[in-house]
């Protein structure tokens, strides 16, 4: 069977598990449609987290981040595991003792004031929309790339998903759902990884097998026999190349020190990823899921910088071809790049399909007929654009190539641009693994794409139908209308995101950044102040959550300009303390508790019932 | 100490002593978070980078691997001693 319908059966085969569980878990009563009913059991509970945590970026992007950035991706790893300790012993028990329906709820309780929630549901639909927009991005890709439909149909058929599991069981729906898609996606992740380990080290677990000696491919190397690890190789191969390396840090230790605090703050913050804790039936079961959730998601975080690793060593020698430095010896390895290089008649097969979808390029710059990858720019701009007609070799025409100069430190030219997100999708192809391998991959980025916008999509539908109707402007509507409500929301919400992946903002990467720094320096501080501090009051948490949020905002602006130009080049001579606005929600953090702690010291205690209500929540 | 007492104040202070506890525990747990992540994975990285398992460069491996492992160690440690706890000073269920 050929590749393309084995994608449309493990594709079409999830699509209708989907669909089943959705007629079999329909919501009847609003605390069905938020929280599933509050008792879900903390092992499905923590898989449903896993699958609504890890989005399209974990599982297309962030293999191939760590790829081409090596240890500074690092940071990613451990920003997006480490908030899971944070979410364990700092909120999720709390938030579910409170045991009402949504964030914003807690904050405006909490600090008695219809502000404070208004606040919070807008940063809560800000952060969760730019989030949603990734996600039916990656829908895209994977139905353009595998499906070979048109991004638009794609979309549509997604969205159709999205929309019967969410509007007709709402929390209860997406719920097993996720579980359903938890066990799709890892599948999906992992058995490309084993089958890739045990081809290059012979060690079947991934984790192990990217720290292992490589198998020596006996025809590449005949002068040294000895053995070398994957790693060793590959801090070789690409320094060779001209690139930093692998396994050593390129950027400012105090940027690599707030990304992380901003990510892991940011995680814990993150309104989609504490509303699974509220779905919970017990105190005790909100922290046994976060462990669970940590579990389930460890299983793709620790294999991610095994495929990153694997999968640059396969594409570097694909291209460059296998001879270019297996040997210790420099002179052997300087003669054999003066070789490098393979044909473009002869590149197998994935390399042309992904040149057709355009985030694989080539341009000849030394015209000799033969692909050749090194440090250095292939093309002007960030991304490719194409002649209609083709090349003399059948390639695509490339129009936006760079003066194709040779890097510092590069041997020769390159000739390549490689899109980072394909390197998961491609990893299998480029590996040789066998057709249902590929498609099982298709079958997972949509998972993971569909099971975080299904969650995104409730958090935002609950904050209107519950936050701003029922708690805000319409205290009068009934629970049924609520519910219908809630339904109108999410349907609408489905729609706007829709739109937004069809018609991606220029600005969707760097928002997603946006999300977690504005979720590190808004939400987090105040909830958990809120928890953890009775005399954190309503003028302490607003200011608190205004500062953070404006100073991280206008940071962002001020080099990224979202809507605007930016006021100043986004270099490191003008990033306070040497900090990208990628990783200042770190910072804006520490602004947000410094702001709430002080403010509140200046103005009145919390009235006694807060207090009170502060002290319920720290019982057994 | 006398958990069958249901005096309002003995369960108010055992409820002090409960959040302390619970305090305690945070703070060992997260000065570990810290530690592997911040500490191993970022500060001390090119130092630890001498060392190496295997194949991986040690500091490397924390970075990568090893942080990871040791929160899910922290997590489970911290739930069962919660439990623990929860049980000790639970009054009469929730």
């Amino acid at each position: 069977m050929d590749l393309q319908t084995l994608t449309y059966i493990f594709v079409g085969f999830t699509f209708a598990l989907y669909i089943g569980i959705a007629i079999w878990a329909k919501a009847e009563s609003t605390k069905e449609f938020y929280v599933a009913g509050a008792h879900v059991h903390p092992l499905l509970n923590g898989m449903a987290t896993a699958a609504d945590w890890m989005s399209a970026a974990s599982f297309i992007s962030m293999a191939g981040l760590i790829a081409f950035s090596g240890y500074d991706a690092s940071v990613y790893l451990m920003g997006w595991t480490g908030g899971y300790v944070l979410l364990a012993m700092l909120l999720a028990p709390y938030l579910r003792k409170y045991g009402k329906f949504t964030v914003p709820e807690f904050i405006g309780e909490r600090f008695y004031s219809r502000t404070a929630r208004i606040v919070a549901v807008v940063c809560l639909i800000f952060i969760s929309f730019t989030y949603i927009a990734g996600q039916m991005r990656g829908v895209g890709i994977v139905f353009s790339r595998f499906l070979e439909v048109d991004i638009i149909t794609g979309l549509i058929i997604g969205m159709a998903i999205v929309f019967v599991y969410a509007v007709l069981g709402g929390m209860k729906g997406i719920t097993y759902t996720q579980v359903a898609q938890y066990c799709v996606l890892i599948f999906a992740y992992t058995v490309p990884a084993v089958f890739i380990s045990l081809q290059l080290t012979g060690n079947p677990i991934p984790q192990l097998g990217f720290g292992s000696e490589l198998i020596n491919s006996g025809s590449t190397d005949q002068a040294t026999s000895q053995s070398v690890y994957l790693l060793d190789k590959l801090d070789k191969v690409v320094m060779d190349l001209g690139f930093n390396a692998y396994t050593e840090s390129n950027w400012s230790t105090t940027n690599l020190f707030f990304l992380t605090l901003a990510l892991m703050a940011g995680t814990a913050g993150l309104p989609h990823v504490i509303v699974r804790f509220f779905t919970v039936k017990k105190v005790s079961d909100a922290r046994r899921s976060a462990g669970y959730a940590l579990f389930f998601i460890a299983l793709l975080y620790t294999v991610a910088p095994a495929i990153g690793s694997m999968s640059r060593l396969n594409l570097i020698e694909t291209i460059n071809g296998p001879s270019s430095s297996s040997s210790s010896e420099s002179e052997d390895s300087k003669k054999a790049l003066e070789t490098a290089g393979t044909s473009y008649e002869s590149m197998p097969n994935w390399f042309k399909t992904w040149e057709n979808s355009g985030l694989l390029a080539w341009v000849d710059h030394n015209k000799d007929g033969k692909v050749q990858y090194a440090k250095g720019k292939a093309i002007a701009d960030k991304s490719p654009t194409f002649a209609e007609e083709r090349g003399p070799l059948g390639q695509r025409i490339v129009t936006n190539p760079s003066k194709g100069e040779i890097a510092q430190g590069a041997p020769f030219a390159n000739e390549v641009f490689v899109d980072k997100d394909i390197m998961v999708l491609a990893n299998p192809e480029i590996a040789g693994l066998p057709a249902w391998v590929i498609a099982l991959i298709a079958a997972g980025g949509i998972a993971a794409a569909l099971s975080t916008a299904a969650g995104l999509l409730l958090v935002i539908s609950s904050s209107i139908s519950h936050d701003l109707l029922k708690m805000t402007f319409a205290p009068n509507i009934t629970e049924k209308q609520e519910l219908f409500y809630g339904r109108v929301a999410i349907t609408v919400a489905i729609i706007i995101a829709g739109y937004l992946g069809a018609n991606p903002p220029g600005w969707v990467a760097e928002t997603v950044a946006m999300a977690f720094g504005l979720a590190a320096s808004s939400l987090f501080p105040v909830i958990l102040l809120g928890i953890f501090s009775k005399r954190v009051n309503r003028a302490g948490a607003i200011s608190g959550m205004l500062s953070g949020l404006i100073f991280t905002f206008c940071y962002i602006i001020y080099f990224k300009g979202v809507f605007i130009e930016p006021f100043a080049a986004n270099i490191e001579e003008n990033w306070l303390f040497g900090i990208t606005p990628q990783a200042i929600g770190g910072l804006g953090m520490m602004i947000n508790f410094a702001v709430a702690i002080s403010v509140s010291y200046f103005t009145e205690e919390p009235p006694k019932e807060v207090q009170d209500m502060v002290e319920s929540l720290r019982h057994p | 100490m006398d958990n069958n007492n249901k005096s309002k104040s003995s369960s108010d202070s055992d409820s002090n002593i409960y959040w302390k506890e619970n305090i305690r525990l945070i703070f060992i747990c997260l000065s570990i978070w810290f530690i592997v992540s911040f500490g191993f994975g970022i500060l001390l990285v090119d130092w630890l980078n001498q060392f190496r398992v295997a194949g991986f460069k040690l500091g490397f491996w924390f970075a990568q691997q090893g942080s990871i492992y040791t929160f899910l160690i922290l997590i489970f440690f911290y739930i069962n001693r919660m439990n623990k706890l929860d049980n000790k000073y639970k009054e009469g269920g929730e």
